[in-house]
């Protein structure tokens, strides 16, 4: 009984901190985004874009900077007050709505004076989010079967790589795909191996594949793609407004969902496939059950280890096809360590979204948004007075922030990182 | 007198200790080199195209594999030992005319292994560090890069100082950077059970921007009108001191790494600390029972380990560079991944696998340019030789032993613990 207490009260503590968590970025934001701004200021939005031609053309957003600032501020102070004085069950979507409004905050400010084109910065933040999103899927399929999967950086990496070398090499973009998906479940069948047959941790199971992976694509990128250029031609699936260019006419929407990547769009299916699909169908009630209580599982008669290793490698597909994005989906090319950390970065949207597909959306489209503003923004180096390096690691640091358990309580699948020993 | 069968038997024993001990990492070693050498012939074209005629011409097919293996791995062996016949040249010029310069070119190669293995001494003890806490500190890179630059910072921003404070102070300025930025980590798994893997890759792409804003910044040469990316000379009162004639880059920084070696393993094994620390890695439930303070030790344990690996940073800067510049490491924070686990996560393993790692990276740079094979076949091999050391059974059964190698060595836990 004793012990109990003890963690009620350091459940009740870590919550206080939630809440001055929230309103330490409330005052941040009012003292940040308020300070080299004079009250006339206004920022004006764009709603249009320069690329595709649209029906009809919308007039810009035209926002004033230091009220806009106030409104935003005054959200994550109110929010960080109800929670201190009676915390949320669930923080999730606290975090989501105060990271929102910081970086909204941020594009009001840095944006102050001049015009900046919102729908732009909309569409690469789905951009960005899309590895992220896709990431955080694979991981969420090993997961709920209780593997922890951190090789899905390297996945994605290799994935990337064999994508844009099989696609030049048969001259077809579709064979690529494939390759890639190929590539990520290879991966993960190992990863499958040593950690459910031969019980390696699985941390280390995933850092051996992070660890090939670098090596790997380093090394065959330098032997084979820079010794026959021809190898890393570009290659990349037209989007989806060149497919069908009316839909790129729709103001917002066109340029926003259809000036995409289809991968972008497949992301999107397979988000609502495989939420279904866990909690709603048989498949996924098995998956769950192995991931939650596995010796339970067995007696019910599901098999423990074939349900881990069919998760694992469809969690290798999802990765994998996380990885053609980078290069099919967008730049066409294999460059060096491309996947820079994203795939790190998906599984601190895994937990952030509480190893649900629907919250590793909302928490990827933060991540890409706040990856996009590190992008646009260097554009308006002027206008901001920080480094941008301090831009770039803005990510980096949401990431460990989220992980730290801002987010409050999360409900990770019991058996999570456990090896199953059949009795 | 005869001796007594106990005693003989004991001796045995201890024998038979080391070879158990010594099998499983030179065991997985070899085998990571073997797989490996599928990737050179994999991705050789004469070979590919030599072995599509292999039912026609195998025995072509097969001198061309053994050509490009021999090529490859005849590079690795110049790029570690040096050019014989050039060393027995100048040894025989020496005895004749007392003429130093030839021998220490003649050598350059040689001492070239420990000049490599000083960084990932350093690296090797901070992972391995880590491990014993149960803790999994794979920012390394970054922590030597941080090192790095406040030891860069305080070797050339300081003027005026005796050698005998300046140097010392330079090295502690940067193991105590280290300590700090892994400390990050340590700290928020102690308190948040935020899981230091994630937390020190994230740190590490912190660091790397960090190091790229200071070099760009406040810390470039020549200030804003500078061209190149790279720091100040540190003065030469930060110098770790050198032993031989030009170009023989040998530094003090080896022995220093080695007594740190010493210290890392009296500090593990015959204090207090040290016993708290092996048992919170070896068994949560009974260091918490035992009364052990577990976040003290994680904390503790993570920045000692980031104080060891930014060593290597300090080191190579005081040692080897004399400035910061970017990219300096070439991985040894990664390397070092696998080099504590081949050291089976004991400093003397650890000296050992950072010698063999030093002597590895050191030929491979000899095998990318006289071969033409890319340095990241480290990678591919150390990824292996990760797999084998992780997962004995696996070498086990591929040789048939007997006998059980290695022991449930590292015991990490999942995102909660």
């Amino acid at each position: 009984m004793a012990a109990r207490t003890q963690v009620e009260r350091s459940r009740l503590l870590a919550q206080r901190w939630r809440g001055l968590f929230y309103l330490l970025v409330g005052l941040a934001i009012l003292v940040f985004f308020t300070s080299e701004t004079r009250p006339d200021q206004i920022a004006t939005l764009g709603l249009n874009t320069t690329r595709s031609v649209q029906w009809v053309r919308l007039p810009d957003l035209v926002v004033p900077v230091v009220p806009a600032v106030w409104v935003l501020a005054a959200i994550v102070l109110a929010l960080g007050m109800r929670d201190l004085v009676r915390p949320f069950r669930r923080g999730g979507w606290l975090l989501g709505i105060a990271s929102f409004c910081f970086l909204a905050a941020f594009l009001v400010w840095a944006a102050r004076g001049t015009s900046f084109s919102l729908i732009g910065i909309l569409s690469a933040s789905l951009q960005l989010a899309t590895p992220i999103l896709l990431g955080a899927l694979a991981a969420i399929l090993c997961e709920r079967s209780a593997v922890i999967n951190i090789a899905v950086e390297g996945m994605m990496l290799s994935a990337a790589f064999t994508s844009v070398l099989v696609a030049n090499l048969t001259g077809n973009i579709m064979l690529g795909f494939v390759a890639a998906m190929a590539t990520g479940a290879l991966l993960a069948a190992w990863h499958a191996v040593l950690s459910i047959q031969f019980k390696v941790n699985q941390i280390i199971s995933g850092t051996v594949i992070n660890i090939f992976a670098i090596g790997m694509t380093n090394f065959l990128n330098q032997r084979l793609m820079q010794e026959y250029t021809d190898l890393n031609n570009e290659v990349t699936f037209p989007y989806l407004s060149q497919m069908f260019p009316d839909l790129g006419k729709i103001p917002i929407v066109g340029p926003l969902l259809f000036d995409q990547s289809p991968i972008v769009w497949l992301a999107l299916i397979l988000l609502i496939v495989i939420q279904v699909a866990l909690f709603h169908t048989r498949w996924g009630l098995r998956t769950r059950a192995v991931g939650e209580h596995p010796r339970a599982a067995d007696t019910l008669g599901i098999d423990v280890f074939r349900t881990r290793y069919i998760n694992v490698i469809l969690g290798g597909v999802v990765a994998g096809i996380a990885g053609a994005y980078f290069t099919l989906g967008s730049v066409g090319r294999f460059d060096k360590l491309m996947t820079s950390g994203r795939g790190f970065i998906a599984m601190a949207a895994m937990i952030f979204g509480n190893w649900t597909p629907i919250g590793a959306l909302a928490s990827s489209l933060i991540f890409g948004f706040a990856d996009a503003l590190q992008v646009k923004l260097q554009i308006l180096i002027g206008q901001v007075n920080i480094p941008y390096e301090f831009l770039l690691m803005l990510p980096y640091i949401v990431t460990m922030i989220a992980l730290a358990g801002v987010v409050g309580r999360v409900q990770m699948p019991a058996a999570d990182g456990q090896p199953y020993e059949k009795q | 007198m005869a001796r007594s069968p106990e005693i003989s038997q004991a001796r045995v024993s201890m024998w038979q200790r080391v070879a158990n001990a010594m099998a499983l990492p030179v065991l997985s070693l070899l085998s990571a080199l073997v797989l490996s050498a599928v990737f050179i012939l994999g991705s050789d074209l004469k070979v590919l195209t030599a072995f599509s005629q292999f039912f026609s011409d195998p025995a072509r097919a097969l001198l061309t594999a053994g050509k490009a293996l021999a090529d490859a791995y005849g590079a690795l062996f110049i790029g570690v030992f040096g050019d014989p016949a050039k060393i027995f040249k100048e040894v025989g010029e020496f005895f004749a005319t007392g003429d130093t310069q030839g021998l220490a070119i003649a050598f350059y190669p040689f001492s070239e292994n420990f000049v490599t293995a000083t960084p990932y001494i350093f690296a090797g003890l901070a992972v391995a560090f880590g491990f014993r806490c149960g803790l999994f500190n794979i920012g390394a890179e970054g922590q030597i890069y941080v090192g790095a630059a406040a030891a860069a910072f305080v070797g050339y921003s300081v003027e005026g100082l005796p050698w005998i404070i300046h140097a010392p102070l330079t090295f502690l300025a940067g193991a105590l950077a280290g300590a700090f930025w892994a400390g990050i980590a340590g700290f928020l798994k102690a308190t948040r059970g935020a899981h230091e893997v994630i937390n020190t890759m994230m740190l590490n792409y912190v660091a790397f921007n960090l190091i790229h804003y200071l070099l760009n910044g406040p810390m470039k040469r020549g200030g804003a009108a500078g061209t190149i990316p790279i720091s100040r000379n540190i003065v030469e009162s930060a110098y770790l001191p050198t032993f031989f004639p030009e170009p023989i880059r040998f530094h003090a920084g080896f022995i220093v790494a080695l007594l740190v070696a010493v210290l890392v393993w009296w500090l593990l094994f015959k204090t207090t600390l040290g016993f708290e620390i092996r048992t919170v890695g070896a068994n949560l439930h009974a260091a918490r029972c035992a009364g052990i303070n577990i976040s003290r030790n994680f904390i503790l344990a993570m920045a000692i380990s980031g104080a060891l690996a930014a060593m290597a940073g300090a080191g190579e800067v005081m040692g080897v560079n004399h400035n910061l510049a970017e990219g300096f490491s070439p991985g040894y924070g990664f390397d070092s991944i696998a080099l504590a686990m081949l050291g089976g996560g004991h400093p003397l393993g650890v000296v050992l696998a950072a010698l063999l790692f030093g002597t590895l990276r050191n030929g491979a740079t000899k095998m990318q340019s006289l071969a033409a094979i890319p340095i990241d076949l480290v990678s591919i091999v150390q990824a292996f030789v990760i797999m084998f050391v992780a997962a004995p059974i696996i070498i086990r059964r591929l040789y048939r032993l007997k006998t059980e190698v290695g022991g449930q060595m590292i015991l990490m836990r999942g995102w909660g613990g």
